[in-house]
C-alpha cells in the first residue's frame, strides 16, 4: 500500500532523511518512532506530497507521489503536526470545505461531514469556530479532516500530542479501529503508544532507519544474548555456582539476596533455550525454584540503545 | 473548476468572517464619499459660474465628474488593496493551513486562481459601492453611461493587476505586515514610475510610461476600449499569477 525506496531529503548541506526504505501493507498500522528532529515529519511530508524528495521513490496506494501527485493525494488523509484549521470557520464549515477540496461529491458531503464528526467525538462542537477550540478538540478536528474523504492511507503526525489521558485512550482506540480499513502510518515519540496501536514499528534516528520490526520482536530480539530472571531459595553463593555450571550460561549476576531468597540475572548464548536446564540445576541442587522468566527490554530501553548506538557509529564515521 | 470555486468561496468567506472586509469596505466608502462630495461641490460651483458666463466653455459631467472621481478612487485602492492581499498566502503559511491545501488533490494553479478570484470578488464589492454615487449623477443629470461602463471594465482590470502582484508578494513571506508594506511600496512605485519622465532619454520614458499602471486606465475612462491596454493589464495579471506559482513551488523545495 505504501512503499518507500531509498528516500533522501536534503536541505542544503543538512540531510533530514537519509536513504530511508520501508513498506506498509494494506490495513497495517505502522508506528514511526524517533526522537525529535529524527526526520519523521519530513518523511511524512514527502509521502503526502507536501515537499518533494531529493532522491528516491515513494508510492502511496499504487501511485507515485512525484509522478501522479493528485491521484496519490486523493487517497491520502493527512494530519500534520499542527492541525491545519481556519480559525474563523466553524467546525462544520471547515470540514465541508475540506470535503470539497478533497473531492467528496456534493451529494455525499453532508452525510460524510456528520459521520466524521460523530466518529471523532466533535459533533457537539459543530458550530463552534475552530479558533476557539481547546487543544484536544483541535487535534480531533484535525483527525476528522484527515478522514473526511475516506482515504485508503492515513498519515498521522503525532495524533495524540496535546491530548489529555482520556482523549489519548479514545484516539488510540479510534486509530486501532481505523486500521484494517485504512493503512496507517503514525509518528510518535511516546513508546507505549506504539506498543498499543501499531502492528509494526520503524525506528528512525538522524534521518536513518535503525530498525523495522513488530513491537514484540523488537523487545525480544534486541539483545545479543538472552537474559533470564531466576529467583530461588538457598544461599546465593551455592546457587550462583550451580547456575554457572549450566551449559550455555555465559554470566550470572546476583541482583538480590535476603531472607534466604536470592535473585539472579542469567545471561545465555543467543538462540539457545536454557530454561529447562536452569530449572533442573536449581531443583536438582535442592534449592526451591520460585521464579524463572525471560527478561525483555522495554521499548524505552530498545529505543535508547538503538538511537545511542547509532550515535556512536555516526561519531565514528566523522 | 469546482476546486477553484471552493477556494475562492473560502477566501471571500474568510474576509467577511474577520473584520477585514468590513473595515476595508467601510473606510473605502467613507473616503470615496468625501471625495465625491468635494468634487460634486466644485462641479456645482463651476456650472453656476458657467450660468453667469464666467466658467469653462463646456460643462461635461463625464469629463468633470467621472474622470477625477475614478482617478481618486484608484488612489484609495493603492492603499486598500495591499490590506486585502497581504494575508492571502502569509496567513496560510503561518498557521499551517498551507499544508492542508498543498496535500489536497488540487493543483497550485487552482489554489492561486481561487485566491485571486476571492480577492477580486471583494474588490468588486467595493466597486459596487461606488456605483451608488454614479447613479445619483444619472438621477440629476444626463451623463453618458457607456464611458462609465468602460471605466469600470478598466478598474476591474487595474485592480486585477494589483491583486495578482499582491498575491505574489504575500506568497514570499509568513509575515502579513511585511507583505502589506512591501505590496504598498511596490504599488506606489508602479504609480510614480513614469514621473521621472525624460531624464533618461525618450526611449526610457516611453518604456516607463508603458509600465506605469494608471496611464493605461485613462482611455477606459474616456470610453475608449483599446486592445493595447487590455493586453497590458491581462499580461500583467498573468505574470503576477505566474510569479506566485513559481514562488509557491520554490517554497516547496526549500521546505
Amino acid at each position: 500500500m505504501i512503499e518507500v525506496q531509498h528516500l533522501t531529503k536534503r536541505y542544503g548541506a543538512f540531510t533530514a532523511v537519509n536513504d530511508v526504505s520501508f513498506r506498509v501493507e494494506k490495513g497495517e498500522v505502522l508506528g514511526f518512532l524517533g526522537p525529535n528532529g529524527a526526520g519523521k515529519t519530513t518523511t511524512m511530508r514527502v509521502l503526502t506530497g507536501y515537499i518533494p524528495a531529493t532522491d528516491g521513490r515513494a508510492v502511496v496506494a499504487g501511485y507515485d507521489v512525484f509522478e501522479q501527485p493528485l491521484d496519490a493525494k486523493r487517497r491520502t488523509g493527512y494530519l500534520p503536526e499542527t492541525p491545519p484549521l481556519y480559525p474563523e470557520m466553524t467546525v462544520r464549515e471547515y470540514l465541508n470545505f475540506v470535503a470539497k477540496i478533497k473531492g467528496v461529491p456534493s451529494k455525499e458531503r453532508q452525510a460524510r461531514v456528520e459521520r466524521v464528526m460523530t466518529r471523532t467525538y466533535t459533533a457537539d462542537m459543530a458550530s463552534r469556530a475552530c479558533g476557539k477550540l481547546s487543544k484536544g478538540y483541535r487535534q480531533r478536528v484535525g483527525l476528522a479532516q484527515a478522514l473526511i474523504h475516506n482515504p485508503e492511507v492515513l498519515i498521522l503526525d503525532e495524533p495524540t500530542a496535546g491530548l489529555d489521558p482520556k482523549q489519548i485512550i479514545e484516539t488510540r482506540r479510534l486509530i486501532k479501529e481505523l486500521g484494517g480499513d485504512h493503512t496507517i502510518i503514525l509518528s510518535t515519540h511516546i513508546l507505549p503508544e506504539v506498543a498499543q496501536t501499531c502492528g509494526r514499528v520503524v525506528i528512525i534516528n538522524k534521518g536513518r532507519v535503525v530498525a523495522v520490526d513488530t513491537p514484540a520482536n523488537l523487545t525480544g530480539r534486541l539483545r545479543g544474548s538472552e537474559t533470564m530472571f531466576v529467583q530461588a531459595e538457598g544461599s546465593a553463593g551455592d546457587l550462583a555456582a550451580a547456575l554457572q555450571r549450566v551449559n550455555g550460561v555465559t554470566r550470572v549476576a546476583t541482583t538480590d539476596s535476603r531472607d534466604g531468597v536470592s535473585a539472579f540475572e542469567v545471561d545465555s548464548q543467543a538462540g539457545r533455550d536454557v530454561r529447562r536446564d536452569i530449572a533442573q540445576a536449581v531443583v536438582g541442587g535442592g534449592f526451591g525454584l520460585l521464579e524463572l522468566r525471560p527478561m525483555r527490554m522495554s521499548l524505552e530501553e530498545i529505543f535508547l540503545s538503538l538511537t545511542t548506538e547509532e550515535g556512536v557509529t555516526e561519531a565514528a564515521h566523522e | 473548476m469546482n476546486n477553484i470555486l471552493a477556494i475562492a468561496h473560502k477566501e471571500l468567506r474568510s474576509y467577511f468572517a474577520s473584520p477585514i472586509a468590513y473595515v476595508v469596505i467601510g473606510f473605502f466608502a467613507l473616503v470615496f464619499g468625501w471625495m465625491y462630495a468635494s468634487i460634486l461641490n466644485f462641479f456645482v460651483m463651476q456650472s453656476m459660474q458657467a450660468g453667469f458666463g464666467q466658467g469653462p466653455q463646456t460643462i461635461n459631467v463625464n469629463q468633470m465628474m467621472f474622470r477625477p472621481l475614478i482617478l481618486n478612487m484608484t488612489v484609495i485602492f493603492l492603499i486598500v488593496l495591499p490590506l486585502i492581499t497581504m494575508r492571502t498566502y502569509s496567513e496560510e503559511k503561518r498557521s499551517g493551513t498551507m499544508e492542508l491545501l498543498l496535500t489536497s488533490p488540487v493543483t497550485d494553479v487552482q489554489i492561486i486562481v481561487g485566491k485571486f478570484l476571492g480577492a477580486m470578488a471583494l474588490y468588486c464589492v467595493m466597486l459596487a459601492v461606488t456605483l451608488i454615487h454614479f447613479l445619483v449623477l444619472f438621477a440629476f443629470g444626463s451623463p453618458e453611461w457607456k464611458p462609465l461602463l468602460t471605466a469600470y471594465l478598466g478598474l476591474v482590470l487595474f485592480g486585477g493587476c494589483f491583486i495578482a502582484l499582491g498575491l505574489f508578494i504575500s506568497s514570499l513571506t509568513k509575515n502579513q505586515i511585511v507583505a502589506g508594506v512591501a505590496t504598498f511600496c511596490v504599488f506606489l512605485l508602479l504609480w510614480v514610475i513614469d514621473w521621472i519622465g525624460g531624464a533618461f532619454g525618450p526611449r526610457t520614458e516611453a518604456v516607463l510610461k508603458y509600465i506605469s499602471m494608471t496611464g493605461h486606465l485613462d482611455d477606459f475612462v474616456k470610453g475608449v476600449i483599446d486592445t493595447k491596454h487590455i493586453v497590458y493589464y491581462l499580461s500583467f495579471i498573468t505574470f503576477g499569477l505566474f510569479l506566485t506559482a513559481r514562488s509557491v513551488d520554490a517554497e516547496r523545495w526549500r521546505g
